[in-house]
């Protein structure tokens, strides 16, 4: 859940990095190119540098005029292939980031859409969606400023080194002195640094979590007029990250005029170094102005890449957050029973059952739904469901009562397989249900659930959910039966009204007509009706129930409701009670036990 | 309106020193060139090696002057940045505390998050950039320029070109990069929204098996973006490979010119590596600067969202030398009419009403028939657009709010729950209260049956949100926590949907005997809720449509009485 903040170091980098490259095999050809131009650009980076050696030389030598046009124009050759070479380069690197992280994106939504629902259950919205934006973020930048940069800083630092060694090994000495200096100085702040961003996400993540709760409470925190306790402990918090921040922000900023001016003090030692050498007449003058540029180049890629070793580091902590999603287990689905349209070539729906012998029965699609002896718990070893024997005759509505937690709303989550039974058999149409391909199974059933979920787009098109492809005229009559239509042709563009996130512009009670409206418009064999009134007030259900009477019609149907009114008709009522059927019969059989059911009803029985 | 400058007061020494040590570092490393060019022309040419150490040690020290500078204005950038930040967040936390309903309606949760989070961090972090860079590279471009013209004043006419066409180059990157960022943000918004849709409603998904077309919808998405995004970095990769080209080809163009007056004797070798220098410095700069602006970008959109907050005024005013005291629990309505904020349909309508201390008055209304709304007036969570309430025959807009909220208890339909114990729950109602206080508020609920069994009692943790209670466990435990205020009003609205209905029963026996000194005003759903009121208020599109007993309400009101007959309908008798 939300607690502890999220790592940000990954465990195996080694692994991540190893995976996230092999995405760059949907793309080798940009990966290569990029690369290769990348290495281009930079070589001809130190090459056009190196080419103020001969050319000062030339100057403050013997001037010959021919031979300075020529290292002119040669200089200017390279000066092109740097241009060119990186322009290629970033472009091709830029795409195959761009391209990579797409892909990314597209696996882990796909991925998503294909996991259990008992996933959603066991992780907490935010951290999955931290991870679709926060953490995906941060490997793009990644992927796009650090690899080519890496390369760069890999190509600038072999071809300066060589180039330095060239013109002077005494000289390549100080450098590589220096260098073991700024080595030093970088692990030391680097740790420092590390320790400190560590800390900083730590409260970052603190005051993350503190603030949702705050804010998502904030008409309770007014009613309690809790805001200054509210505000006291919000300071503790601020403050604290406040420090963390400062003593992060420093450390990964410091290094830069740290690296910088001892690049600098480099560049003086080998002024200083160099001219000894020019005097001794082992080098000359246009060497040092060469060997100047390669001290500063050579300092630049150090300083950044260890400036973004922290960035790295939590990118890749966060790729593996991202393949962790990648590498859950999807929602088992081994049927190999179909639902057929046209069977008995009478347009009927029905189940192709597979003989094993090649050949098909033919099972029409009736709705008829049997629990044997079926055992359910969320966590192993915690059952939820004890021994649940029911079974649904077509067209029968069932309904299931019981105080929350009994387990009325787990036995309908387990007829359309979110979760898979402990044991036991679920069988529908006589067909055990895991036989059934889950895509097939549940497009019998259509569900309404308590908490109403509307996607973003016009209120048609939520409707239309249930059947992609109704008509208009379809999409109204199933408004009309779930006594939508009234409050929707009132608002101002009627069908094509857009709703906001989540269908926050509509009431509590509209957008559960809605969810009623677009289970109908699916036409399904079964109903599961999960507390789908009771966000509803009674007015407002009455006129809902006698469109739900016509949609139930011919249709199995089950219900969970906390209002006994909406179960008075139902063929059985299952009474629940810590996940074991304790009552079952019909209204009049129940009131008759004077057993629960009688004793839930007496409330009501009493306003007489 | 605000700004956000005010914010930078407690910091300011930092914010100022920060670019002064800047600036000394930037005079420091530019000296340093200059400095080569003496030794390369004065030192090797009179082969004066005292001197060259000297000057090499000059540089060396510069050098390490710059680094202190550096160093401490690193920390004192970041000091002033995210102490800003800290600032600007509490301030904007401190205004939402003081936002009224009708403004928590305005601004959505995740976005009152995200401006107190990321846009505040990311306020921190440009801020700390720009005390660096908008400094560091003007200074930086400023000096190396002097230093190259004092070297040699006729070779500068080279930045004559290489300055304006980079800037030029710099400028077209940038105009025609604003509009394809927000641009960008829209796409990455419409990305995660689709994210958010689906992880909340994926039971939705699932049950209608839509996964394929979701992923199609996904798709579209994910395919803008990334081009859009390839859009955008096409203008910034483009910069790169430019400024480039034009700082090498200004290096040839000296090369040329300076070599000819190297050759002439006019100028020094040193001269020339040493202008080279400054001119990659220059240009540099003015790279530099281009990579501001995009961070300025960046964060100038969070700067907006939280000026948004910090600019919004609840329109909930006290008046100057409030009452504090209420005398009793009494409440009027007199010709009250209310719209919400923005909105021109009147939501309640010509409300007359009077409640006497200590009467149990239930409210029973189709959806939409503005119940809620009603109650939400007393405790001035909005404000009347007309007519007037009292409250212990005073209007309630005379009060000071923490004292009227104070007596008036409301328990809210969207009932929340903050992670820590029941008991810092329950503290929630009253801050000192006694471990004796909570059990019996508890006990009054009717939720001290679950909660005794709990090993750890009052110490039992509670989730964010109060996930791991059913949701009748929570709406006991809201009604528990409004009751440790000791109100003299309390407003359950639908706080009882999810409890049982003996159980119901139970908390409504308490209200009307154990706490009969308390005006209870309780909405609900169904009338077994409601069934021991003194009155029960029937509300119909915004109006009250009767007021009575239960008994006389089935036989004068229409609607009640279908209510009634539909609830009915489930005894079968």
């Amino acid at each position: 859940m939300r607690k502890g903040h999220r790592q940000v170091r990954p465990s195996d980098p080694k692994k991540t990095l190893l995976r996230l490259f092999s995405y760059f095999k949907f793309n080798r050809a940009l990966f290569f190119w990029g690369i290769f131009f990348i290495i281009i650009g930079s070589m001809a980076q130190i090459a056009a540098s190196g080419m103020l050696s001969p050319i000062i030389d030339t100057l403050v030598g013997e001037y010959d005029h021919a031979q300075f046009i020529r290292y002119i124009a040669i200089m200017g050759m390279f000066v092109a292939l740097i241009s060119v070479g990186q322009y290629i380069g970033y472009k091709f690197m830029t795409q195959l980031s761009q391209r990579t992280v797409h892909r990314i994106r597209e696996d882990m939504f796909s991925h998503m859409e294909k996991l259990p629902i008992s996933y959603f259950d066991t992780h907490s919205h935010g951290d999955l969606m931290s991870t679709f934006t926060n953490d995906v973020d941060m490997l793009t930048q990644s992927l796009e400023q650090s690899t080519s940069q890496i390369i760069i800083s890999i190509v600038t630092v072999i071809g300066a080194f060589g180039m330095m060694l060239y013109l002077s090994w005494i000289l390549t000495l100080v450098v590589i002195a220096m260098l073991m200096i700024m080595l030093v100085v970088v692990r030391y702040i680097g740790k420092k640094s590390a320790a400190n961003f560590r800390d900083q996400q730590a409260k970052l993540a603190d005051m993350n979590s503190y603030v949702e709760e705050m804010m998502s409470g904030q008409k309770v925190v007014k009613v309690f007029n809790y805001e200054d306790r509210a505000i006291r402990s919000f300071n503790t918090r601020n403050e604290e990250l406040r420090v963390a921040s400062t003593g992060a922000a420093t450390y990964g900023v410091m290094l830069m005029p740290i690296m910088g001016n001892l690049s600098y003090a480099l560049y003086a030692l080998i002024s200083m170094f160099g001219a000894f050498l020019v005097m001794v007449n082992s080098m000359s003058v246009g060497n040092i102005a060469s060997f100047l540029q390669y001290t500063r180049a050579i300092s630049r890629p150090i300083t950044q890449v260890s400036n973004q070793l922290n960035t790295l580091f939590a990118a890749l902590a966060g790729a593996e957050r991202i393949f962790n999603v990648l590498d859950e287990e999807i929602e088992i689905d081994r049927g190999d029973v179909e639902l057929g349209e046209d069977c008995e070539g009478r347009g009927n729906l029905c189940w192709i059952v597979p003989r094993g012998d090649g050949q098909y029965d033919e099972v029409p699609l009736r709705g008829f739904i049997t629990f044997e002896d079926v055992d359910f718990g969320y966590v192993p070893g915690k059952k939820v469901l004890k021994d649940i024997e029911l079974y649904a005759k077509p067209g029968q509505k069932i309904a299931f009562v019981g105080s929350t937690g009994a387990g009325k709303t787990t036995i309908t989550n387990l007829i359309n397989r979110f979760y898979e039974i402990d044991k036991g058999n679920i069988l529908y149409d006589g067909i055990d249900i895991r036989r059934i391909k889950k895509h097939d199974l549940r497009s019998t059933m259509s569900i309404v659930l308590q908490d109403v979920r509307l996607f973003e787009g016009t209120i048609a098109d939520n409707i239309r959910y249930g059947r992609l492809d109704a008509t208009d005229e379809e999409v109204e009559e199933a408004a009309k039966l779930a006594n939508a239509h009234y409050f929707i042709q009132n608002l101002p563009k009627g069908y094509d009204t857009m709703l906001t996130v989540d269908g926050q512009n509509l009431s509590q009670g509209e957008r559960q007509l809605l969810s009623i409206a677009r289970a109908a418009i699916a036409n399904p064999a079964i109903l599961i009706l999960d507390e789908a009134t009771s966000s509803v007030d009674t007015r407002t259900e009455t006129l809902i129930a006698r469109g739900m009477d016509k949609l139930m019609r011919g249709r199995t149907t089950f219900v969970i409701a906390h209002r006994l009114s909406t179960v008075r008709d139902a063929d059985a009522i299952m009474v629940l009670e810590e996940g074991k059927i304790i009552e079952r019969g019909d209204h009049d059989d129940l009131m008759e036990q004077k057993g629960r059911y009688y004793a839930l009803n007496t409330g009501v029985v009493e306003l007489e | 309106m605000r700004t956000l400058t005010p914010y930078m007061k407690k910091y300011r020494i930092f914010a100022i020193l920060s670019p002064i040590l800047m600036i000394l570092e930037v005079m420091a490393d530019i000296a340093i060139p200059y400095l080569m060019s003496r030794i390369v022309d004065i030192g090797i040419v009179n082969r004066d090696i005292g001197y060259i150490v000297r000057v090499g040690l000059m540089m060396i020290g510069a050098a390490l002057l710059g680094m202190l500078f550096g160093i401490i204005s690193a920390h004192y950038g970041a000091r002033a940045g995210f102490g800003f930040a800290s600032e600007i967040r509490e301030s904007a936390f401190r205004r939402i505390q003081r936002f009224s309903f009708a403004n928590l309606d305005e601004f959505s949760v995740s976005s009152l998050i995200t401006r107190l989070t990321n846009d505040c961090d990311t306020i921190g972090r440009v801020t700390m950039m720009s005390l660096r860079m908008a400094i560091r590279a003007p200074f930086m471009a400023l000096f190396a320029l002097i230093m190259a013209l004092r070297i040699n004043a006729s070779l500068a006419k080279v930045f004559m070109v290489a300055i304006p066409v980079t800037a030029i180059a710099i400028g077209i990157v940038l105009i025609k990069a604003r509009p394809l960022f927000l641009k960008l943000q829209t796409r990455v918004d419409r990305v995660n929204a689709i994210i958010q849709e689906n992880l909340t409603g994926i039971r939705v998904v699932k049950s209608f098996n839509r996964q394929d077309h979701e992923e199609g919808r996904f798709s579209d998405r994910n395919d803008a973006l990334r081009d859009t995004a390839l859009q955008a970095i096409a203008l910034i990769i483009f910069l790169m490979p430019v400024l480039n080209l034009v700082i090498y080809s200004t290096i040839m163009a000296v090369l040329w010119f300076g070599g000819q007056q190297v050759v002439m004797g006019t100028m020094g070798g040193g001269e020339l590596i040493s202008f080279i220098t400054y001119i990659t410095q220059v240009l540099m700069a003015l790279m530099m600067i281009s990579f501001f602006f995009m961070q300025l970008l960046r964060g100038s959109a969070s700067v907006n969202r939280v000026l948004e907050v910090l600019n919004t005024e609840s329109e909930i005013e006290e008046i100057d030398e409030p009452i504090k005291n209420i005398s009793d629990g009494s409440i009027a309505f007199n010709d009250v009419w209310f719209c919400y904020p923005g909105s021109k349909e009147r939501t309640l309508r010509d409300i007359n009403l009077n409640i006497k201390s200590g009467e149990v008055i239930g409210i029973i209304g189709s959806t939409g028939s503005s119940k809620s709304t009603l109650v939400q007036l007393i405790p001035r969570l909005y404000d009347v657009t007309e007519g007037s309430i009292t409250v212990g025959g005073m209007d309630i807009r005379k009060y000071d709010i923490e004292a009227l909220r104070d007596q008036v208890a409301f328990v809210l339909q969207k009932n929340t729950l903050f992670s820590g114990t029941i008991r810092s729950n329950m503290r929630w109602g009253n801050e000192g209260a006694k471990d004796e206080q909570i059990i019996r508020a508890l006990k009054q609920a009717q939720a001290w049956e679950f909660v005794s069994q709990y090993e750890d009692g009052l110490d039992h943790r509670v989730e964010q949100g109060g996930d791991n209670f059913s949701g009748g466990q929570r709406q006991r435990l809201t009604i528990a926590r409004a009751l440790l205020k000791s109100p003299k009003i309390i407003i359950l609205d639908d706080s009882t949907s999810a409890v049982d209905m003996t159980t119901d029963a139970r908390i409504q026996q308490t209200f009307k005997e154990e706490l009969g000194h308390i005006t209870t005003i309780i909405i609900a759903q169904r009338i077994a809720s409601i069934q021991y009121a003194d009155r029960i208020i029937v509300m119909h599109e915004g109006r009250i449509e009767s007021i009575g007993d239960h008994k006389t309400l089935k036989e004068i009101s229409p609607i009640y009485s279908e209510i009634y007959e539909s609830q009915q309908r489930g005894v079968g008798v």
